[in-house]
């Protein structure tokens, strides 16, 4: 098989889901990109979790009623174990443009309710998703929109509605956010219950007439009795609206942008690709999943490989989906289910309602630390069942000279592309000891050690850094 | 290490998510304060008096006990003129300096780099968090940053001693720059090596401290009991930063905002203790600043986002007292049912690099703002 192909469709897979171990990549080069695409986007043909794994040994995962603690491990078994990628990287990439967290709302089960939202209808119309992202508890309360009275107008949802969710700034005035929250008014949650002995009881959408204010609102130029689903259809009419979808497309998944509060000041990297993501949203009536097929299918996608720094949540579930061996919900899943917030990226809990800063943000000292540290130790375990296939296959191979090790290497790893100063830097390493030999059993033991030592170099590097 | 201990330190503690001004130093004695705060205003029996004018929060002894010591000053009506009310842009107009355009250089990464042009100590600037923040960015200035000073470090599962000299050795190589690799292989280059030398260094921090001040299991404490082993480990730092949060109290504001500064005043008060034991408070002072104020009429349950704030500057040698003014509250005097900035952060900002950094301010905050006394 042409290694072009392999490394075409890791990309694919890095990016419309959260890579593959080898044999996938394999089995899908063999199928065909545009094949693979279709099935990524048509998540409903592949079988979907069991969802009694995790509560058979995790009960207290059981919504309602979560003991606070679980975080994201329900999520994160998810993303490890899905056959279907593209609608959990969709679930992520919604997670962060409709950032909504924990800190506040302070009940997992309603923001893991948001996720399985995004898994239904990630990739369905767009309008609906924010009609129902109006409508959801977690959200309500994150932007205080139970606080937005027809007597008491509480901006807040209104306003990131605005700036974050649909149009950015530059595209409304302060009268279109009160106008905008006006018309919110009376979207609410049913009163909470107290919180019980193992956690919270579910929240439930509510729409009171009575605290609706039905005065007459100017919003955007329209002027009548506006109701909140009359601002999601103004707000779609905009044409600021698809190119702010597509410029969040573009930024998770082709290649990083600037962060999103300088979208209304810096032109987008690539204005030809926001053009045509931009048109087929407007051309398919807000659909994500034609959308997505233009995306993955195009040039500009083709091209962008390791145009992106990998999120916390990419390093995380891509690492341990490559080395395996925690796709059953073993005790320490808690434990592993934080290490993405040790990297900046604490899921479902977001710093703010902006979500992340993505990109070259993502590092600094300390979170790059972690990411060296966390998947280092991952590689270096030779019992993993993932690096036991790349140990197999090199010691298939036969006695090597270190670069061919090194170059198998990188290639298993990904197909990963270095530099000449980061290859000529791993041969440096691996170099003492001479040529990898695994015809004694001395010799494997020793050839084994090194290769697990030269993968966790090889995951320290800066190109692993990148998807 | 080119430094000596009596260097002046500047450690900035960022009250994340808009804190609510007018219910933390609180204008107890006027009446429109009552009119306008039904819900979230606090009663005149529970305040804690500094004067006839202005009153802290009751969750705030710690910080009023420090009041009353001299060794604070309160700044009245902080902000800047027209404010966006958007938590995002406004964090970013306080980090850059950058009111009109979006900028991308913090104002201290820009100090970093007047104090340390050659970068010759990598912890010059050490943040106390999981992420940057934006007031330290500058490319090519390193700043630390550590999320838990206990187990900092690169590869520590490679614990054979000569085996983790080489592979950090040959991790540097990789690190090493190279032409025509662009900004961001660039970036990450630099991080790596600097992440390497300042783990090497900060290793020691927790090691030679000690100390009978029992800091609370609070976030902001861990942070701040954090900076206190670094500064007392002689690495040269200069500047430290760290954050607590979120004070955007738009709903339910009681019981969130009293946790929340009795928080903050606790592990400030610590903080202090902690250095004074040491001896090694006098060429420390802090810095507690917020993104906005709040609105000045509650919504019920809470507060919406404002405009104008409070600043505090902590420390021994600290003018303790209040500068500037209590904006007024009158209905014509508020500016979308704001109160109005009467003292530009920027000047808050020249104020600490130039009585106290010894730093020309103008070219760090993009010009020349009114400065006060409390540094002199």
């Amino acid at each position: 098989m042409a290694n072009q192909d392999i490394s075409m469709m890791a990309h694919l897979m890095r990016r419309a889901g959260f890579g593959a171990p080898r044999e996938e990549l394999e089995a899908r080069a063999a199928k065909g990109y545009e094949a693979t695409v279709e099935e990524l986007l048509h998540p409903e043909e592949q079988l979907a979790l069991d969802r009694n794994e995790m509560m058979r040994y995790h009960p207290w995962v059981w919504r309602p009623g979560t003991l606070p603690g679980m975080g994201a491990a329900e999520w994160l078994h998810d993303m490890l174990n899905t056959k279907r990628p593209l609608e959990e990287k969709m679930a992520l990439f919604w997670h962060q443009v409709f950032a909504t967290g924990v800190s506040k709302v302070d009940h997992y089960d309603d923001v893991m309710d948001m996720i399985v939202k995004f898994r239904e209808k990630g990739m369905g119309d767009y309008r609906e998703l924010l009609i129902e992202m109006a409508k959801d508890p977690a959200m309500i309360y994150w932007l205080d929109n139970c606080e937005n009275h027809a007597t008491a107008v509480n901006e807040n949802w209104g306003r990131e509605l605005l700036e974050l969710f649909s149009m950015g700034v530059g595209n409304y005035t302060e009268t279109d956010v009160r106008e905008c929250s006006r018309a919110f008014t009376g979207w609410t949650i049913l009163p909470k219950l107290p919180r019980g002995p193992i956690g919270r009881h579910d929240w439930f959408f509510e729409y009171r007439e009575e605290d609706h204010d039905d005065g007459e609102k100017t919003f955007l130029g329209v002027t009548g009795n506006l109701n909140g689903e009359d601002i999601i259809r103004i707000i779609c009419d905009q044409p600021a609206t698809p190119r702010f979808v597509a410029r969040h497309l573009y930024n998770f998944f082709v290649a990083d942008e600037a962060q999103v509060p300088a979208w209304s000041v810096t032109p987008p990297r690539d204005p030809a690709a926001i053009d045509l993501l931009s048109t087929t949203l407007v051309n398919s009536n807000y659909d994500i999943r034609s959308t997505l097929r233009v995306l993955f299918n195009s040039d500009f996608f083709k091209d962008a490989r390791f145009a992106k720094l990998k999120s916390p949540a990419e390093v995380v579930v891509g690492t341990l989906r490559l080395v395996g061996g925690t796709e059953f919900p073993a005790p320490g899943i808690g434990n592993l289910s934080r290490q993405a917030g040790y990297m900046g990226q604490d899921l479902l809990n977001p710093p703010s309602v902006e979500g992340w800063h993505t990109g070259a943000e993502w590092i600094n000292s300390g979170s790059l630390m972690q990411r060296v540290n966390f998947t280092a130790e991952l590689v270096g375990d030779v019992r993993r069942p993932g690096i036991r296939v790349i140990i197999d296959r090199l010691q298939a191979q036969g006695t090597r000279t270190t670069a061919e090790v090194v170059d198998s290497c990188l290639d298993l790893l990904g197909p990963l592309e270095v530099s000449q100063g980061t290859r000529d830097g791993l041969i440096g390493f691996s170099e003492e000891g001479g040529n990898f030999s695994w015809d004694t059993a001395e010799h494997i033991q020793a050839s084994t050690a090194r290769v697990a030592e030269l993968l966790q170099l090889i995951v320290a590097t800066r190109e692993y850094q990148f998807a | 290490m080119a430094s000596t201990s009596k260097d002046p330190v500047l450690v900035v503690l960022q009250l994340t998510g808009g804190n609510d001004y007018l219910n933390t130093v609180i204008p107890y004695t006027n009446p429109l304060y009552r009119d306008y705060r039904p819900v979230v205003g606090i009663p005149e029996d529970k305040v804690l008096p500094l004067d006839d004018k202005a009153a802290f929060h009751p969750a705030m002894a710690p910080m009023k006990a420090i009041y009353e010591r001299g060794d604070m000053a309160i700044i009245h009506g902080v902000g800047y003129p027209n404010a966006p009310r958007s938590h995002f842009r406004s964090m970013d107009i306080w980090h850059t300096c950058e009111p009109n355009k979006l900028g991308t250089e913090g104002w201290l990464g820009r100090a970093t780099r007047e104090i340390d042009p050659h970068k010759e100590n990598v912890l010059t600037t050490v943040s106390f968090g999981p992420s940057l923040f934006r007031a330290l960015a500058l490319p090519g200035v390193p700043v630390a940053c550590v999320d838990n000073l206990d187990i900092y470090g690169l590869l520590p599962g490679v614990s054979e001693q000569r085996q983790r000299a080489r592979i950090l050795h040959w991790f540097a190589h990789m690190y090493s720059p190279a032409i025509g690799s662009g900004p961001v292989m660039d970036y990450l280059g630099q991080t790596g090596l600097d992440t390497l030398q300042g783990a090497d260094i900060l290793k020691d921090a927790p090691k030679m401290y000690s100390s009978t001040v029992q800091y609370p299991e609070t976030p902001i404490a861990k942070k701040l009991k954090g900076i206190a082993q670094v500064h007392m480990a002689n690495f040269g730092t200069r500047i430290f930063y760290c954050d607590h949060g979120s004070f955007d109290s738009h709903s339910n504001q009681h019981g969130m905002h009293d946790k929340l500064w009795k928080d903050v005043s606790e592990g400030v008060a610590c903080f202090f203790d902690d250095l004074r034991e040491h001896g090694v408070g006098d060429n420390v002072i802090m810095l507690m600043f917020s993104e906005f104020g709040r609105r000045t009429r509650d919504n019920g349950s809470g507060t919406d986002h404002g405009s104008g704030g409070v600043a505090f500057v902590l420390g021994e040698r600290v003018k303790g007292g209040q500068y500037s003014e209590f904006p007024s509250m009158k209905n014509e005097d508020l500016e979308q049912g704001d109160v109005v900035p009467n003292h530009d952060f920027r000047g808050l900002y020249s104020t600490i690099l130039e009585d106290w950094m010894g730093l020309d301010a103008k070219p760090l905050v993009g010009g020349t703002f009114e400065k006060l006394a409390y540094l002199q």
